[in-house]
């Protein structure tokens, strides 16, 4: 039996204004987070997943982007469920920073230059929990000892120039942590970093995960990381949903040309260094992620799928069940 | 920290040296012969005595040495006398004017601050909305008007039409000193000192803060929950202040030069005054003290700023 998840998006569909007209980045989105379960969300720059963790955040740019439709049912730290796209903005910012963090891809530019790692960690406990400016500088130190920086005290009066980047982001970690959230979503918290500090981060994700039992959304454009981190996995195109499952199943079995063009993608060890020696880029899917304004009509993967058939360009496809709990938007999904 | 300061501490003696050179250059290649300026008038010499003094000062030595002959009475307050005031004393004359100059150009200064800035976050924050388009043509004004014509403009509307405040000097002859008094005086040529740069800062803030409010680490605030007010007035302005203190620091040069029409216009008793009467009378000690004295404080005010810069930046600490 599940437990009843803290998140829960259901039909969401985020609209931007591009030239005047609403396009939608992202539609149809169905997806759900158990609590202390980590969903990893994958797929190729531009197709929706840094939209899908700000509408989610209340974050899209005002006046730009909005939820059109659906609803974000999440359960917070007092136990009750709100739609997140219902609450005014008040009650969203009371969210963000307590209930659900969020930690950003570049650690050189998400910490403000101008204020100590200290302070900025700090801040949210005393907006939040009403800590005092003694009491909250206290325990950022504890927080940055906890995310494994050493030397916290010395760390916490420093600006962020002087840290590497790996450092800040564990304090990025840290300030999203100081709230204990009942949901961290980290938006491709490891792509700027290199391959040694990625894996100490995505460790320390995890500690932290197996500590605190909070549900991580974990956005990713590398399918190599979610076998690392993640419970469960859900792959997107073009602003929508094309498999989702369990990591072992999806993995051992994917059911979706996207989601085989992205495995073959993943570079085996000492493959990629191998590849560049040679002068050989990685394999890649061929083509491009298509243009939002022209969706290609039918499945939007048809123009790059090497499966597509007539077929596949009358109707978008609906998420078939395979009926083990693993759900894939091909038509073609049983040859697999 | 300390050791930035003493860097710019002497880049700004540097510049002192620069500037007294130019000076120097200019006194001698001006009209006349160099011993007018350090003869007093009132005392009648003979030739012998002019040439026993023209030794003494040195003026028969190669330029060079005359120079450092000239720095050193320079340096230890001898700048000459007036030509046309009866053998007054340079440096006397040119202190006395000091104290109300820097009161104007630092009210001045304040108000362009002050109202520069609060109308560049107001203009960012709303920005399109009318509050912008109408900040931006008051300050498309601003910038392009020239400082004479907006103060005799201001003079005429404000003290001759509307009578809010009187039309010149700095206090009220014969009355005693008030400070009502003072600041009634000040404040109509303070405001039209200000109004160019106010502009200026206007538009540097607005930019700044624009381009600041689309960083990461202001979303990242936002992520957490701070309050949006706050989200500006912390996170986001403290950082868009650092291009605007560099240009406030770089333009009160410019700002010297409009305080000189403005004190004429106001008949306000500084150097600015002072040194237009001078260049009437062609009373080059007093042209050249007055400059040496308003360069000097302008490389104070530009050491000021760096060391302000400083204290916003962490990182120029390291730089
Ligand atoms: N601020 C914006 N203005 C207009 N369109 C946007 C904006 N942000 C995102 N989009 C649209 O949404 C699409 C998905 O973006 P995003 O969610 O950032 O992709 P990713 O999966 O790489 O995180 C983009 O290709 C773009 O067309
Ligand atoms: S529906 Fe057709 S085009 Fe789309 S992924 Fe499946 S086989 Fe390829
Ligand atoms: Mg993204």
């Amino acid at each position: 039996m599940r437990v009843a998840p803290i998140l829960d998006i259901a039909g969401l569909k985020t609209v931007f204004r591009i030239g005047g007209r609403p396009v939608a980045a992202v539609q149809d989105v169905n997806l759900t987070i158990a609590p202390g379960e980590t969903l990893a969300l994958v797929g190729e720059s531009g197709s929706g997943k840094s939209v899908t963790s700000l509408s989610v955040m209340g974050l899209l740019p005002k006046g730009v982007g909005q939820v059109a439709e659906g609803s974000i049912l999440f359960r917070g730290k007092a136990g009750q469920t709100q739609d997140l796209t219902q609450l005014d903005a008040e009650s969203m910012r009371q969210i963000r920073g307590n209930d659900i963090a969020m930690v950003f891809q570049e650690p050189m530019t998400s910490l403000n230059p101008v204020y100590t790692i200290g302070e900025q960690i700090a801040e949210p406990m005393r907006i939040h929990l009403g800590l005092s400016h003694k009491d909250a500088a206290a325990a950022a130190i504890k927080l940055l000892a906890d995310v494994g920086i050493p030397d916290p005290e010395r760390r916490a009066r420093q600006f962020p120039h002087e840290l590497s980047g790996g450092m800040r982001q564990r304090a990025t970690i840290a300030m999203a942590l100081a709230c204990d959230p009942v949901l961290l979503i980290a938006d491709e918290p490891t792509t700027a970093l290199d391959v040694t500090i990625q894996a100490q981060i995505l460790d320390l994700l995890q500690k932290l995960q197996a500590e605190r039992g909070m549900g991580i959304l974990f956005v990713t454009h590398n399918l190599g990381v979610v076998a690392e981190i993640a419970d469960r996995v859900a792959v997107m195109y073009a602003g929508r949903i094309v498999e989702t499952g369990t990591v072992a199943e999806v993995f051992a079995h994917p059911r979706h040309p996207y989601t085989i063009g992205l495995m073959r993608s993943i570079p085996k060890l000492g493959e990629a260094t191998a590849l560049k020696r040679q002068g050989k880029p990685l394999p890649t899917i061929a083509g491009s992620v298509p243009s939002l304004i022209q969706l290609p009509s039918g499945c939007s993967f048809a123009p790059r799928c090497p499966y597509a058939i007539e077929a596949c360009r009358a109707d978008v496809p609906p998420l078939y069940d395979t009926g083990t709990g693993q759900r894939s938007r091909c038509i073609r999904w049983q040859e697999f | 920290m300390l050791s930035y300061i003493l860097r710019r501490l002497g880049t700004g003696l540097l510049m002192l040296v620069a500037l007294s050179m130019l000076v120097f250059i200019l006194l001698r290649v001006a009209p006349g012969d160099p011993i007018d300026a350090y003869v007093n008038p009132n005392v009648a010499m003979s030739q012998a005595e002019m040439e026993a003094l023209r030794t003494r000062l040195g003026l028969d030595q190669p330029l060079p040495i005359q120079y450092l002959a000239w720095l050193q009475a320079a340096v230890t307050g001898d700048l000459g006398y007036s030509i046309q005031r009866n053998g007054v004393r340079v440096l006397p004359l040119v202190l006395e004017r000091i104290g109300p100059t820097i009161l104007l150009m630092a009210a001045g200064l304040a108000i362009a601050i002050v109202t520069g800035i609060a109308a560049g976050i107001l203009s960012a924050v709303r920005r399109n909305s009318p509050t912008d388009i109408g900040f931006s043509v008051v300050a498309f004004f601003g910038i392009s008007s020239p400082a004479f014509l907006t103060a005799i403009l201001g003079l005429y509307l404000f003290s001759v039409v509307l009578r809010w405040a009187p039309s010149g000097g700095m206090l009220t002859p014969g009355a005693p000193f008030s400070a009502g008094d003072l600041l009634s005086h000040l404040i109509l040529p303070a405001c039209l000192l200000s109004i160019g740069h106010a502009a200026l800062i206007m538009r540097y803030m607005r930019a700044s803060l624009l381009e600041v409010l689309n960083q990461d680490y202001v979303r990242t605030a936002r992520a957490k929950g701070v309050k949006e007010s706050w989200v500006i007035m912390k996170h986001a302005v403290r950082n868009a202040l650092l291009p605007v203190v560099t240009l406030i620091g770089s333009t009160v040069g410019i700002a010297v030069g409009g305080a000189i029409f403005i004190e004429s216009v106001f008949n306000w008793p500084g150097m600015g005054l002072l040194l237009i009467n001078a260049v009437d009378t062609r009373d080059y000690p007093v042209i050249m003290g007055a400059t040496l004295i308003i360069g000097a404080c302008v490389i104070v005010v530009n050491l000021l700023t760096d060391i302000a810069y400083a204290a916003v930046d962490p990182r120029i600490q390291v730089a």
